[in-house]
This record gives structure tokens, sequence and C-alpha cells, in this order.
């Protein structure tokens, strides 16, 4: 029994990432896939964001940083050493990782305004920095050879393949979400958000604390760069570290609800519908990227705590149900 | 008789202001130390300096025979300090009991989440915050956070604490509650440095009294001792006198 109430607050994302998985084989329609992938690659992302920025209360505009980074690490290693996808993706995620601690290590003394400039730098410094190195393929980047896919029975079946995988980490990155905000750690990191200061005096090794956070929030992205690329069939600096995915992330957090679980599958679902709306209508289809700024100021200015945010504190027996 | 806490010559400086000058007094095992002085005498500076928040310029800080004295504030609590702010710092968007969780998991016990739990419930029922657990801490009343903050660092169960003001802002019941409340902690073996401004409760509560002014040391001895000391009633008040007088309207 206790097993089962310390981990109930699981079973909605479970049934979400295993509903999404199932839609394309219910339908059998292949685009659906791709929608669906897309969705899971946004959940990944923001879930993993929400460690740092709902959690940790630490804002970064630079996310996409360790998408990209562990894409370039990832594709590299497929293409130029001949790994197959899963060490692959896999080792994308260390390189995200390690390159999350070396950073943190650096910037995460940083507070408010300061880190968060600090992590567009970082961002805007890499895209420069992968521009310039000829191993991964300067301003061109990396083109995967189609041969690649063979390994997987085709091109189709390799899709077919990275979607389940997309769906794995799409799970890994709300278990691992999951896991924190009930972990003793969490509650570090909790402390940490509300006021810092108070939190060391309590005992919290804060820059620890920290750099664990981060390194955390960027794992999951790093592996999903590579499948992404891997899907993609290239990858270039201009895809890998856009500027403004790394804001729609925030939005998703901040939407959903940042801090909570279930808050960044919910910003995921309703800002990608959005998008998905927005980019087909002739009206907004150029200023997608203007209306996503509109709502980040709304969120801000009125519901500063998000969906689930908003529904917990009105509701304070949810609390314990919607984690 | 245990030395839990030697300061020796701490002073410290910010910019031109002198805000301790050569502080240096031990303190023994399981006794109160009520800390006196005027506003800007130096006393929270001196609680930020024992807590590493401000680290000295000069002199050294022991505590339980380690030097601290360049020590993170995180080290001291995982040496068994805790203290409470005299700016109350709730952690406001969590709810009481985990407020009173961080202080339990963090300090030097270094407790698991099931066991602090207990421990946090069990405080507040101590602190008589029992009814408020589920609630968020930034909805308490000036009162009720002041007795979170001393719950929190409680639930550290640590060796040393240090009580900023915890009086300031109670209504009369609520101090007598809050001074039952202090000398039942130190039954239990906590040793105290408290600063109140409250004369009364420092010198029924202290076995000792520090006195501060500018940063400097002008006193130190049993209470009895210091409310007869001249150079104290100066200090304090300017005029002999009005001391007497405020200490019987007390």
């Amino acid at each position: 029994m206790k097993f089962w109430h310390r981990y109930n607050g699981l079973i909605i994302p479970v049934l979400v990432v295993a509903a999404l998985t199932a839609w394309p084989l219910i339908t059998g329609n292949p685009s659906n896939r791709e929608s669906v992938f897309t969705i899971m690659k946004a959940i990944a992302l923001a879930s993993s964001l929400n460690i740092l920025l709902g959690y940790t209360g630490y804002v970064s505009f630079g996310h996409i940083v360790f998408y990209g980074f562990g894409g370039y690490v990832g594709i590299y290693l497929l293409t130029g050493k001949g790994w197959s996808l899963i060490p692959s993706v896999l080792a994308g995620g260390v390189a995200s990782g390690i390159l999350a601690f070396l950073l943190g290590s650096a910037i995460l003394r940083l507070r408010g305004a300061y880190f968060a400039l600090a992590t567009i730098g970082v961002n805007e410094a890499m895209r420069a920095f992968i521009n310039n190195i000829e191993l991964f393929g300067g301003p061109t980047g990396i083109t995967l050879n189609f041969s690649v896919y063979k390994e997987y029975g085709g091109a189709a079946q390799a899709l077919q393949i990275s979607f389940y995988i997309g769906a794995a980490l799409a799970l890994l990155a709300l278990v691992m979400s999951y896991l924190v905000r009930m972990s003793k750690f969490g509650l570090g990191l909790l402390s940490i958000r509300e006021n810092e200061d108070a939190a060391e005096v309590m005992g919290v090794v804060a820059p620890r604390a920290k750099t664990m956070a981060y390194i955390l929030s960027a794992i999951v992205p790093g592996m999903i760069g590579v499948l992404f690329f891997f899907k993609n069939g290239n990858v270039e600096p201009h895809d890998a570290f856009p500027l403004h995915a790394s804001i729609e992330l925030l939005v998703m957090v901040m939407l959903g609800g940042q801090g909570t679980v279930l808050g960044p599958i919910l910003g995921a679902f309703a800002y990608q519908g959005m998008r998905g709306y927005l980019v087909t209508s002739p009206i907004f289809k150029d200023i997608q990227l203007s209306v996503s700024g509109a709502l980040l100021l709304i969120i801000v200015l009125f519901i500063p705590a998000g969906a689930i945010g908003w529904i917990r504190q009105r509701v304070p027996t949810l609390r314990k149900v919607l984690p | 008789m245990t030395i839990l806490l030697s300061l020796q010559g701490v002073s410290k400086r910010f910019g031109g202001l002198q805000a301790l000058t050569q502080v240096t007094f031990d303190l023994p095992q399981g006794q109160i130390l009520g800390l006196i002085g005027p506003n800007g005498a130096g006393k929270t500076t001196l609680f930020n300096a024992i807590n590493g928040v401000y680290p000295p310029e000069e002199g050294r800080i022991i505590f339980r025979e380690k030097d601290i004295t360049r020590a993170k504030p995180s080290e001291h609590a995982k040496l068994g300090m805790a203290r409470t702010h005299q700016i109350v710092q709730p952690l406001n968007e969590l709810i009481v009991r985990e407020n009173v969780m961080v202080g339990a998991c963090f300090g030097h016990e270094n407790q698991g989440l099931a066991n602090a739990e207990k421990i946090a419930d069990e405080v507040l029922e101590f602190v008589g915050l029992a009814s408020k657990t589920e609630q968020l801490a930034g909805t308490l009343n000036v009162a009720q956070k002041k007795r979170l903050e001393l719950a929190r660092a409680l639930a550290a169960r640590p060796r040393l604490l240090l009580l900023d003001e915890v009086l300031a802002g109670l209504n009369s019941s609520e101090i007598d509650n809050m001074i039952q409340t202090v000398l039942k902690i130190r039954e239990q073996g906590v040793t105290i440095i408290m600063i109140e401004h409250l004369m009364k409760a420092v010198m029924n509560v202290s076995d000792r009294v520090l006195v501060l002014d500018y940063g400097e040391q002008i006193a130190e001895g049993a209470p009895e001792e210091i409310v007869k000391n001249e150079k104290v009633i100066e200090a304090y008040l300017g005029d002999p006198k009005l001391a007497e007088q405020l200490l019987e309207e007390d």
C-alpha cells in the first residue's frame, strides 16, 4: 500500500505517455505519429527545464543549448564513429550533463536576471563555437548518410523506432521530475527557490544542489537532441541552438505551472496545440512568436503559478492529487 | 564544563563602519546567553558572524572544537548550529510542515523525509502551530511566522540555537508562551544565545548577559550584575534612574 501511495502521483504522467504512444497505432495515421512526437519532445524538454526553473527557481533562457550540444555529439558519434542510435542517444545525454556541470560551476553563482542573461550568452557562444568547429561540419553541420537507416530496416522503420525512443525519453523526463519533486533533494531545491539564503542557513548546500539540478535538467534534452536530428537527417548550428525554442519552453512551463510535475505536460499540449493552429492560420502564421511572447507576458502578470498552480491555489485539497 | 562556542577577538567592518570590535567570550554547554545592546550595537551582525553569513575579518570562532571562522552557513548547520531571523524568512510557497522539514532534513542530523515529517509534526506541536501544518507559510501572521522560524531551527535538533528577537512583535500573552518555550528548549540540553530588547525576559531567562554598544563588548556577567552596571545603563538609556523606572514598569 505504502509503495503505491508513494508513486500514485506517477499515474497521470504514465497514462499520458501511454495514450500518446498508442494514438498513432490506433488511428493508423503516420502523420499523427509525427505530431505526437512533437508533443512528446515538448513534454520531455519542458519537464527537464522545470527541474531548474520550477523547482530551483533559476530562469534559463538558453536551455536549448543542451539539446543542440547533445544532438551534435550524438550525431557526430553516429556518423563519424559508426555508433548505433541508442548508445549515441545516451552519449548525447552524458555530454549535455557534463556541459551542465561545467557551466553550472561557473554561472550558477549568479542569481536572478544575471543568471538568465548568462544562459542566453552561453547559447549564443555555443552556436558561434560549433559554427567554427570543422569536426562538427562548421556552418553546414553534419548530414546523415541515408545508409545509416539501413541498420534499422530502412528509413520508415527508423522513424518508428525513434518514435518509441521519444516516448521512453518523455517518460524518463517525467519520472525524473516526479522523483526529484518527491525527494529530500527536491525539498532542498524548493527551499532554494523560496529563499536561497535561508536555505543555506538551514544547511542546504546550495551550490551543490543547484549544480545537480542543472545537470539533471540537461540530460534528457541532450538525448532528445540526438533523436531529433537522427530523424531529421542533418544537424546545423542554426537548427541546434534556436533561442526562440528556449523561450517557447519557458512559455510551456509557465503556462502549465512551474514547479509541478503535471504542469509541463499540460503546457506542452496547450502550447503545441496553439502553435499548430497559429502556424496554419493565415493571419497569425508570420507572427506566431509574438503571440507566444504576449502569452508569456499575460501568464507572468495574471497567473504566475500557471494552470496547475492556479487550480492548486483555488482547491487546496487537490494539492496532494496534482503533484 | 565543556565550552561549546568560543569567540576570540572577533572583528567585523562594513566599509568605514566598525560593526564589531574584538568580541571575545566562551559559551559553556547548556547555558542561555542573553545578548543585549541599543539599536545598531551589532547584535545581529554578531549572529551573522557566528553563523557564517558575514565571516569576520579578524579573530577566530571555535564551535565544538572546530574552527568555523570562514565556514559557510550550511557547514555551520551541519555542525549543529541553528538560528532564527529577526526579519522572518519563511519559504512562502511551501506549507508550514515542509518549511520545518527543511530544517530537519538538512540540519546536522541529516534526517530522511519520513523521519523529518515526524520531527516536523512534533516540533510544530511544541511551538503551538500544530493546527497550521498544511497551510502555506506565506499565509501565517507575524507571530506565527516567528514560531515557524523557531520550529525550523528546532527541527534540526541543534546543539546551539541563535534566537534573534523571537519576542519582538508579540503581545504579552504570546511573550509568556514564548519564554516558556525557550526554557523548555533549554531543558532539552540546547545551548542558546538570544538577542532580545525586552529586559524582563532577558534578565529572567539568561544565565549570563553580554552587552554590546557600537560593536564593543562593554559588559558581561550574571543578569543581576548587568542591571546594576553603570556603563550598561548609560549606554542603554543615558540615564540610570530612567533605567530603574523602566525595569519596574516591565
